[in-house]
């Protein structure tokens, strides 16, 4: 079905781009930067991609299907025989009217452990309440009855990073039977674990912050904290419930026999304990209630600063279909294409204002605008070479000194090896570019459209360089070198190893060596790999990516993003 | 007609002349004047009408109102706006001493009575002429003699004006009484002199029958009434109701205006009328004398038949200005008899209007001026056919029971030359419980009677009302009909075709037709409601223009899947009492703006909307390709939103929960907890520790639930305690001054802040004050004990 579409769609692209082509010339006459369509839609690389990549988004679709219904239908059922709503559901019904939901890294979690855990059992993600941004946190009691995985944990945390780095209340809809135990040694007792959770409320509380705990389930041991550290919290009768310790657990420390809601029912704790705030009749009264307490937030977390921006409330749509993205990418890294093609279906109207384009060619810099909003794009077409990093390090400081976002949009096998290069200094240069990323206090928003190898990971703004935002696209590939590459090093070395024992090494041998490494390297750096890791944000359909780029700087738009400063350039 | 300028001249020398009378005015009030200023007696669509044509005509108009209608249409339509008295017409629109006040008080010459209210009080016309006020309509010799039914027969039989053949003779010999039947004709009603309600009525169709059914009637009158006096008349067994427009002036002549037939009645008032009459071939029969023929054409001869007989019926009494003669037309023998006469302008007077192109407001003002005639007999048109449809706040399953409420929604089709709305209410208005709950009168006209036809159906699908139930769908349907569009239109119309007009609920075919109209109605619904949310939180957004905008694009964007909407509609099948259906309705926001909508009982019907928005309430939407216009009104009432929507010719209402009710159970009132076992049921116990101030109540009183009972002092404030239900106070041994000590301190429980013992907390609510008391137990408590 979703090959016919694509089949369908890439016939009438050829069509329309033709007239686009048209359209652009015209444009092109009056304004400079109108990029080309640049895509050869009649070359045999062009189909084999879009077979390829047609593969892998319908790949991508049968995950995400399954990992849209939860915990499977048995789980799913029984949630609702609760008068309770699934997790997105309770985000859809918190959202405003026809408002959009950014949620992040859906395939956290992807065959990560023997049981399969869709989403990591929490659902994530940015979406405006009564005009307000908020980062939800949504806890999904039909995966394991929503406990924390090493890998809830750590997506619970992501929010709250970009939560705190974006200053966007936090809204956590809790439903959840606390760590899940026979993992506590990877849940509790590190910095990065369990507890990091009710550490990071507090220091947002007292960055003005706004946290709201909305009790829409149990609520158990550490996952009591939650409510109970947010500054606002809503209860629901019935299926809300808080304790630290529940009636099993009292039973055995003090013989006390008392049911849940008489433990830790909404009645205790809207009465009683004073633990939560609001009284819920049901959920949707409780999700209500939540709606309310956003209306009243004000400036809470607002710095005056923010939101002071240069942005024309009306834009062009690029001149090319945005879907033709997903027949542009190689899916093999060897591939050149022109970046330009990619950046022409992503920015307003397509116009591009191209920075030092005759210098250092390999690196693309220039600015345009995505919804409006002003940007600084960066893009790879090819090997990173001294003159492209030092380009790539001007521009930065270009974008970081006038407040604009930057954008990365990598395909990159590194940066050029080899003695000419190494004694021009290519570290030196490299250097300048990733004390410049890594300095840039702008938004930034990285997108990974092909490879991320080696060092030009990190000046392109890999994970290591905190983006606000990062995705993959389904054909990316991670990781310090090529599988090739490595194999030959890691086979030279074992060689070196081998003689010195005085071991004789067949070429058969060593030949089913290096295929090891070569397949490891490939499961390795594979964005599904990637994602389960949360090495990233989530995977997008390259048709989503300037939708997700413009939602993405729109949400770090709400900082102050302060000064730049950098340190020590080596000149 | 007289030429623009004659008009233009009349004015002229009528303010000249009006000067000349207000110099003169006290010493000879019955001068005849000219009117320069009406006060409308009335409210509602007539006064606004009324208002309408003398604002025309230069004159200017004065609103009378009850407090029920300090707001409404026809005070904000008038020049200036008297305040009569309370809402119940008999304190204000029939209090004629406040309205000939309030006409004195402004000035106004005139008096329009309209219809109802004081338009047939003889009594009140006379109150006009005795005060020098001219009043719009006959003379209240006329109203007088008309309003008599027995009196106006008699008069009418002496005018040689045809009346229902009957006997009313005193001699109730039997023999005698069979004779007159047999000269009568079959078939014959039998009824008693006195009472009602059917009671003793016979119909008889043949001869032979005669002697038992009038020896019948006469036994039940005599058990039921008390008097076997029988009267005879002639039984008719399809009526018709149709009615001539008469108009005279005050120089003796006396035209007709056509008939209008207004037989399509409930609850014996009238919802359609027509005019000219449909004279369909079998009634193609005139007769004055009896003798009745068949023609193929002979309408025009029946007309004026019809036409003269009232013309005759009005100068017997005198009569001047508009009035109505209404005839009963036996549809199968052709024949037609006096009914009665209706001495003032009728609620149908529009489809007079419609089809002879004249204003009869005007007219009546012109007469009352003592103006001739404007034009005479032969020069009236006739031109097309016009219908009239009523549209009332009622309830039609409920045997069309008046309904009240509020208009949270009225928009009705666009008026033109051929289209009119006579209305007297607004958006927002209250149709009260005081007045008849009339919304508006649909006038159409059409060349003939079938073009008429086609656009009262088109005007009546379009008519939009909510916040009340109407008759609109039944007005649809009853037009909609065979029989009706065939002209074949009776006084039984309505009962005749009772299973034609109300969807029967055993009939399983024609519900899940409704149900599947329904259904699509409520998808439209969906659509067009989530469009218009979505749009106007768009726009209302603070600071839209900004960065926030594009969360907001439409369709919502979500990571790899279509976002989603459900919604839960009420369908309240009007035609079914057995009550409402839940339809769960799922959208799917696709990509290129338009929705999935499938309902999900039945997922198989899955339609594609796309929705544009045009105004506030009006959408076009294209539903599986089919593009049509939708109109939507939303409102909230209580907890629930209630949805109307309009598509093609259908009309289908929705109720959506938006809130909940809040239950009272004692969950949510803050009633800090206590220790219910240590006093009985009933006590109160002291709040806190403190000192009693004063004592409210004594032993043995009788209190009721929330009554102060006793006030304490504590902390510097002042605490009431207050009787946590009826009952009698007992055993309460406190004096003021005294010190009391608290729940915690006591009892040595662990609430601290232990307030009242309640019965509230008790299941059975209500306790009989009789059986209950209050008794006092320790210094701290006083407690109500139920035997």
């Amino acid at each position: 079905m979703l090959g016919i579409l694509m089949r369908r769609s890439v016939a009438s692209a050829s069509r329309k781009s033709l007239a686009a082509l048209q359209i652009a010339q015209t444009i092109r006459n009056y304004s400079l930067g109108v990029l080309p369509d640049g895509v050869d839609w009649n070359s045999e690389a062009f189909s084999r991609n879009s077979k390829a990549m047609d593969g892998l988004i319908s790949d991508l679709q049968s995950h995400i299907h399954k990992v849209l219904g939860g915990g499977g239908t048995v789980a799913v059922k029984r949630n609702r025989s609760r008068n309770k709503l699934l997790p997105r559901e309770r985000i859809d019904r918190l959202l405003d009217p026809g408002a959009s939901f950014l949620e992040l890294s859906q395939l956290a979690g992807h065959e990560l452990y023997e049981e399969s855990l869709p989403s990591a059992g929490i659902i994530t993600g940015i979406g405006p309440v009564h005009g307000r941004l908020c980062m939800f946190v949504a806890n999904d009691p039909t995966v394991k009855g929503g406990t924390y995985y090493p890998i809830t944990v750590k997506k619970h945390l992501r929010a709250q990073e970009i939560a705190a780095h974006c200053k966007l209340p936090c809204i956590y809809l809790v439903d959840s039977g606390g760590a899940f135990l026979p993992k506590q040694a990877e849940v509790f007792p590190d910095r990065e674990n369990f507890g990091r959770i009710f550490y990071n409320q507090s220091i947002m509380s007292a960055d003005g912050i706004p946290q709201i705990a909305l009790v829409l389930g149990s609520c158990t041991a550490g996952g009591a904290y939650i409510p109970a550290m947010a500054d606002e919290s809503v209860m629901v009768k019935g299926n809300g419930t808080i304790f630290l310790a529940g009636p099993p657990l009292v039973k055995a420390a003090t013989g006390e026999e008392v049911s849940a809601e008489d433990l830790g029912g909404a009645s205790v704790h809207c009465k009683t304990s004073g633990v939560s705030d609001y009284f819920a009749q049901d959920e949707l009264h409780g999700l209500a209630l939540g709606r309310n307490i956003i209306k009243n937030l004000h400036m809470a977390g607002r710095s005056l600063k923010s939101g002071l921006q240069n942005i024309n409330s009306e834009y062009k749509e690029p001149l090319y279909d945005v879907k033709e993205l997903r027949f542009i990418a190689p899916t093999e890294h060897k591939q050149q294409f022109d970046i330009r093609s990619v950046i022409a279906r992503i920015v307003d109207g397509s116009e591009f204002d191209e920075f030092k384009k005759l210098y250092g060619t390999t690196l693309v810099t220039g600015f345009g605008r995505i919804f409006g909003q002003p940007v600084g794009i960066i893009g790879n077409n090819g090997i990173l070479f001294n003159e492209s990093a030092l380009k790539g390090a001007h521009f930065i400081q270009l974008c970081t000194q006038r407040n604009i976002p930057l954008v990365f949009l990598q395909n990159i096998t590194g940066f050029m090896v080899g003695s000419r290069s190494e004694a021009n200094g290519i570290a030196k240069s490299g250097a300048k570019m990733v004390m410049a990323v890594s300095c840039a206090k702008v938004p930034k928003v990285t997108i990974i459209i092909g490879g991320s190898f080696g060092a030009g990971n990190y000046a392109m703004c890999g994970r290591a360089y905190s983006p606000d935002f990062m995705y993959l696209w389904p054909n990316a590939k991670i990781s310090v070198m090529g599988g090739a590459q490595a194999a030959g090093v890691l086979a030279q070395i074992e060689r070196g190893n081998k003689k010195k024992k005085g071991i004789e090494w067949d070429e058969e041998e060593e030949e089913k060596f290096k295929a090891k490494v070569v397949e490891a390297y490939e499961r390795e750096g594979n964005s599904y790999y990637s994602t389960a890791r949360l090495w990233d944000d989530g995977i997008i359909d390259p048709a989503d990516t300037r939708k997700v780029i413009g939602l993405s700087i729109s949400a770090s738009m709400n900082r102050d993003p302060g000064e730049t400063k950098y340190g020590v350039f080596r000149m | 007609m007289p030429s623009f300028a004659t008009v233009l001249r009349r004015k002229l020398s009528g303010k000249a002349f009006h000067f000349r009378i207000v110099t003169v005015r006290e010493f000879s009030a019955s001068e005849p004047r000219r009117i320069e200023k009406i006060l409308i007696a009335n409210r509602g669509e007539i006064a606004c009408r009324i208002m309408r044509t003398a604002k025309r005509l230069g004159i200017q108009t004065v609103a009378v109102y009850s407090d029920a209608d300090r707001y409404s249409l026809h005070v904000k339509s008038a020049d200036e706006a008297v305040h009569i008295g309370p809402p119940p017409a008999r304190l204000s629109y029939l209090n004629a001493s406040s309205i000939l006040d309030a006409a004195v008080r402004t000035g106004a010459q005139a008096i329009h009575p309209g219809y109802g209210f004081l338009s047939e009080s003889a009594d009140f016309a006379q109150l006009c002429e005795d005060k020098g006020l001219t009043f719009i309509g006959p003379p209240a010799s006329a109203i007088r003699d008309m309003g008599d039914k027995s009196a106006s027969k008699r008069i009418m039989g002496a005018a040689g004006v045809p009346l229902v053949p009957g006997y009313h003779g005193n001699d109730q010999d039997i023999d005698l009484m069979k004779l007159e039947a047999d000269k009568i004709g079959y078939p014959i009603l039998i009824k008693p002199t006195h009472g009602g309600g059917g009671k003793g009525m016979r119909i008889v169709q043949s001869p032979d029958e005669f002697v038992e059914a009038f020896l019948g009637a006469q036994r039940e009158a005599a058990a039921s009434f008390g008097v076997s006096t029988i009267l005879l008349e002639k039984y008719i067994t399809r009526p018709r109701h149709i009615e001539v427009q008469i108009f005279g002036d005050k120089h003796g002549n006396v035209l007709h205006l056509y008939e209008r037939d207004c037989s399509v009645q409930r609850r014996h008032q009238k919802i359609i009328e027509e005019a000219p009459a449909v004279m369909f071939i079998s009634c193609l029969v005139s007769s004055c004398n009896g003798n009745s023929f068949v023609q193929p054409n002979v309408s025009n001869d029946f007309r004026s038949h019809l036409g003269q007989a009232a013309v005759s019926a009005a100068k017997a009494v005198g009569y001047h200005n508009a009035g109505t003669v209404e005839f009963i037309v036996d549809t199968v023998s052709g024949q037609f008899y006096f009914m009665e006469m209706n001495t003032r302008l009728q609620v149908e007077h529009p489809v007079t209007e419609m089809i002879v192109g004249q204003d009869l407001v005007e007219w009546q003002i012109r007469v009352a001026n003592g103006e001739h005639l404007p034009i005479s007999q032969s020069q009236i048109p006739l031109s097309g056919h016009a219908f009239e449809a009523r549209i009332y706040a009622e309830n039609v399953p409920k045997g069309f029971l008046p309904a009240t409420g509020v208009l949270h929604h009225y928009h009705h089709v666009p008026v033109s030359p051929t289209v009119r709305v006579e209305t007297g209410v607004e958006r927002g208005d209250t149709v009260s419980m005081h007045y008849d709950p009339m919304i508006a009168k649909l006038v159409v006209w059409g060349e003939n009677r079938t073009a008429a036809l086609v656009k009262l159906k088109d005007c009546l699908s379009k008519f939009q009302v909510a916040g009340l139930p109407t008759n609109i769908n039944f007005l649809l349907k009853l037009a909609s009909h065979q029989a009706f569009e065939n002209g074949d239109v009776e006084t039984h119309f309505i009962e005749r075709f009772q299973d034609d007009l109300f969807v029967d609920p055993s009939n399983s075919l024609l519900v899940d037709k409704v149900a599947g109209a329904a259904r699509f109605g409520a998808t439209l619904a969906a659509a067009c409601l989530i469009e218009k949310e979505n749009s106007e939180f768009r726009e209302n957004l603070p600071g839209s223009k900004g960065i926030n905008s594009i969360w907001y694009s439409s369709p919502p964007f979500r990571v790899h899947h279509c976002a989603r909407h459900t919604m839960e509609l009420e369908w309240e099948n009007e035609y079914d009492s057995s009550g409402s259906k839940l339809l769960k309705i799922s959208t799917t926001y696709k990509e290129d703006g338009s929705y999935l909508i499938e309902a999900e009982e039945d997922s198989s019907q899955c339609v594609e909307v796309k929705v544009t928005c045009i105004g506030n309430h009006d959408f076009r939407v294209e539903a599986d390709g089919v593009i049509m216009d939708v109109c939507l009104a939303v409102y909230s009432k209580d907890q629930t939103q209630l949805i109307h929507i309009w598509h093609g010719s259908h009309h289908h209402h929705f109720k959506q929960r938006i809130g909940l009710e809040l239950s009272d159970d004692d969950d949510l009132e803050h009633k800090p907890r206590f220790e219910k076992s240590s006093y009985p049921q009933g006590s109160v116990v002291a709040p806190m520790a403190g000192l009693v101030v004063k004592l409210l109540v004594k032993d043995g009183t009788k209190v009721e639930g929330g009554q102060p009972i006793l006030v304490l002092e504590a902390m510097k404030m002042e605490h009431v305690v207050k009787a946590p239900s009826a009952g009698y106070v007992h055993g309460l041994h406190l004096a003021a001054g005294q010190q009391v000590s608290d729940v915690s301190r006591s009892n040595n429980t662990s609430s601290s802040l232990s307030f009242l013992n309640s019965f509230g907390k008790s299941r059975d609510h209500a306790p009989k004050l009789c059986s209950s008391r209050v008794s006092y137990r320790n210094f701290d408590t006083i407690s109500v004990v139920r035997n």
